[in-house]
């Protein structure tokens, strides 16, 4: 706004001191010219409040590039403007990028990947299944991790036996089945799915009865979300998305998830305990605020006060996480694909085009770096875009 | 809106008794309470035995420095805090309704009807994220059974009524637009929706720049009398209570060492404790440069108190028994009671003094070299 100019413009011209008796004069125009603006400001604050210094260049850029993106994947799965067929191989343009000297490429912008399929619908087509996948794994752990944090945030210090028994008995039962799984199965050598139901039943046992004992509902969510960090997230969801998408001969049956779906939910889970940190960590700040104490001492119930007092504090921090989460969901679902689960060819995703012409690099380098700089790009702009969310969505004092 | 008692409010323990046996007319009927924390530390005995009782439409301020648990006090009494490691004790009597043992659950219905609280920080205690009118529909539409459209025409009264100015345009502001006594109006209001019978205001204006203390306290004392509501108003400042509160009692290490009716305890203070509280409140008729009077030392560990009288360590009449035993709360009049064995004002405590002044020492300096 333009409350910010005369000041610099005093700052700067005080440098050149021939100028300063002409300055001088200036002065009391320029300050008493700010102090109205300032008054204006203020008066106009009551009705455009939010309306602040501008976005900046960068902010536009990345929003214009997710515009670009999320437009042209909409137009490709819908097939209203597809830039071509995905799937119609050209023989004679196979591996030749746009800047390929011999052969011909013409005709074909971005060029071919190596079974000849143009590179342009393809992209356009894997933007599609990159932002569902990406997009759809982190509302997931959105609402999931959200929620589990605002409980734990929320309930922290406080004597919650209910909910610690329950949380106690789930983190107990999947200890128990893969311990004493373990145990029964292999030291008493019962069968596999008696010693695993044995497992759960005393995992279950012993996580409830500690639950009733220590009460804290936040120490068991922190705990479960400790754990799941602790596994390397590539790993786990690796795991997940090997367990979920079954055999290969199942898929060519038909029968099985989706492979989108087994995406979404492997990296999901993956994220639930990032964005749920987060939302503990934010919740459990605003939790001790006199607001929250006011409210319950208005006659508020817990559920109101963490939906209505809590949440809209915290949403800030949380969205901010997500879009970072959505370019960390981006770049897992083409390690996923690389490792050579996933999306499966020849539905293209962003990560699985760079999966299937790795071996290409050196000698037709376009088609992995055109899939790259789309990721590149979509990133960098989901980074940028997390921290304009971070600064912008703050309606409290900070944020003036 | 002077009567916003509503229809919604459940009453019937006390309203169908016509009042009971056991309320004797009281509002409010606090016996013994005990509030204790079970800590790493050991047991901190944040309140350690305090009664009272309050009447409609009076006012008792409660009075002493940070830590001697009036705020702690405060809370328990409204049920307000954490359960973890709470030991809560006594008998807290609510028009004929004992409330000691309602679970929160039960207290809700209570809680902003019944008796209300304001807080010391406005600018902590209104939710920065939320419109000043939906904070103050949240707790009317939580007890009273009305349409938005009633509960916003309440709430423009309301901020109407605690004087700011056009409460229709407020309602659609965030607290960090207001100035601190204007949210602190805000904070009253809010507190005031559901027309409690009781206020806890727990330094209320201790946040606030001095020139709005009056008139937030003015306000207050306005709201009271139209409402014909009790308040409990909590202090570190015998200045604020003074004229403002029907009775005061002085608290200190979680006990009541003086009460008495308010004219009676500024022209007849017996504990010396009182006397330091005022007497270190500075006088516009003091000279330039005169060196504030203070209280040495600090309330003592409430983990570890000291064995005879609670203020003996820091007090300038404290004698050798002091150390040793402590004063039970004795009544000179109808109403003061005051725990202290050299009561200020009387032979024995103006002999005391006068020893201490003599020998140049006092009991702490004993107690802290033996120590």
């Amino acid at each position: 706004m333009p409350e910010r100019p005369p000041e610099t413009a005093l700052v700067g011209d005080f440098e050149t001191p021939d100028e300063q008796i002409v300055e001088e004069s200036i002065e009391g125009g320029l300050l008493g010219q700010s102090a109205e603006i300032r008054v204006g400001a203020v008066a106009a604050g009551g009705e455009g409040r939010r309306r602040g210094p501008g976005l900046g260049l960068g902010a536009w850029l990345a929003i214009g590039w997710m515009v670009f993106i999320v437009l042209i994947a909409v137009l490709a799965k819908t097939g209203i403007l597809t830039w071509g067929d995905a799937e119609e191989s050209f023989g004679r343009c196979a591996r030749k990028g746009p800047l390929a000297d011999e052969g011909s490429a013409s005709g074909f912008l971005l060029g071919c990947d190596s079974n000849g399929r143009d590179m342009i619908p393809r992209l356009a087509l894997g933007a599609w299944t990159s932002m569902l996948v990406a997009t759809g794994a982190i509302v997931v752990g959105f609402v999931i991790g959200g929620f589990l944090g605002l409980l734990a945030g929320y309930f922290g210090g406080k004597e919650t036996r209910f909910g610690a028994v329950i949380v106690g008995a789930l983190v107990g039962a999947v200890f128990g089945l893969i311990i004493g799984g373990v145990f029964f199965a292999v030291l008493i050598g019962l069968g596999d799915n008696l010693a695993g139901v044995l497992g759960v039943l005393f995992g279950a046992l012993a996580g409830g009865f500690a639950g009733y004992r220590r009460g804290d509902l936040d120490v068991y969510l922190t705990g479960v979300f400790n754990v799941m960090l602790s596994v390397p997230a590539i790993v786990l969801a690796l795991s997940l998305t090997a367990f979920l998408l079954g055999s290969a001969d199942e898929a060519a049956s038909g029968g099985g998830l989706p492979p989108e779906l087994v995406l979404i939910i492997a990296i999901g889970v993956v994220s639930i305990p990032l964005v749920g940190r987060i939302s503990r960590a934010s919740a459990l700040s605003w939790a001790q605020r006199d607001f929250v104490l006011a409210a319950r001492a208005q006659g508020a119930k817990n559920g109101r006060i963490m939906v209505k007092e809590l949440l809209p504090n915290v949403l800030p921090a949380m969205f901010s996480i997500s879009l970072l989460g959505i370019a960390i969901a981006i770049v897992a679902e083409g390690t996923l694909a690389i490792l050579g689960v996933g999306v499966r060819p020849p539905t293209p995703s962003w990560g699985n085009i760079i999966a299937l012409d790795r071996g290409n690099l050196f000698k037709s380098p376009h088609i992995v770096f055109e899939a790259s700089l789309l990721i590149f790009l979509t990133v960098l702009a989901l980074n940028f875009l997390g921290d304009v969310v971070r600064s912008r969505f703050d309606v409290r004092e900070g944020g003036i | 809106m002077s009567d916003t008692d509503a229809p919604g409010i459940t009453n019937t323990s006390t309203a169908a008794g016509g009042g009971g046996p056991a309320t004797d007319g009281r509002l409010l009927t606090v016996t013994d309470v005990k509030t204790h924390f079970q800590t790493d530390r050991g047991l901190v005995r944040a309140v350690d035995g305090v009664s009272f009782t309050l009447d409609r439409g009076d006012t008792l301020g409660i009075v002493g420095e940070s830590g001697c648990g009036k705020t702690v006090l405060s809370r328990s009494i409204m049920g307000l805090l954490p359960k973890r490691g709470l030991v809560r004790e006594g008998s807290i009597v609510l028009e004929g309704t004992e409330l000691i043992d309602l679970s929160p659950k039960e207290m809700r219905e209570y809680w902003g009807a019944q008796m209300s609280m304001i807080f010391q920080d406005p600018m902590t205690s209104l939710n920065p994220v939320m419109k000043i009118g939906n904070q103050i529909n949240e707790s009317i539409r939580q007890h009273l059974d009305v349409s938005k459209d009633f509960a916003t025409e309440l709430a423009t009264n309301l901020l109407g009524s605690v004087r700011i100015p056009e409460p229709e345009a407020r309602l659609k502001e965030y607290p960090h637009q207001l100035s601190g006594g204007m949210r602190q109006r805000v904070c009253i209001a809010v507190a005031l929706a559901c027309g409690p019978k009781l206020l806890f205001a727990d330094e209320p204006t201790t946040a606030l720049d001095v020139t709005v203390q009056a008139q937030v306290l003015d306000l207050m004392a306005t709201q009271q009398r139209e409402r014909f509501m009790a308040m409990v108003l909590i202090t570190h400042d015998l200045g604020v209570v003074a004229g403002r509160a029907d009775e005061i009692a002085v608290m200190y290490a979680g006990r009541v060492v003086e009460k008495s009716p308010a004219e009676e305890l500024f022209s007849n203070m017996k504990m010396p404790y009182t006397e330091a509280l005022l007497s270190s409140i500075p006088k516009l008729g003091d000279a330039t440069h005169t060196r504030l009077a203070t209280i040495p030392g600090r309330p003592p560990d409430l983990v570890n108190p000291p064995k005879g009288c609670k203020f003996a360590p820091r007090c300038a009449y404290a004698q050798e028994r002091c150390l040793e035993e402590e004063p039970p709360l004795v009544e000179v009049t109808p109403g003061h009671e005051y725990r202290c064995w050299f009561p200020v004002g009387t032979p024995e405590g103006v002999e005391a003094l006068e020893r201490n002044k003599r020998e140049g020492t006092v009991a702490a300096a004993s107690l802290t070299r033996g120590a």
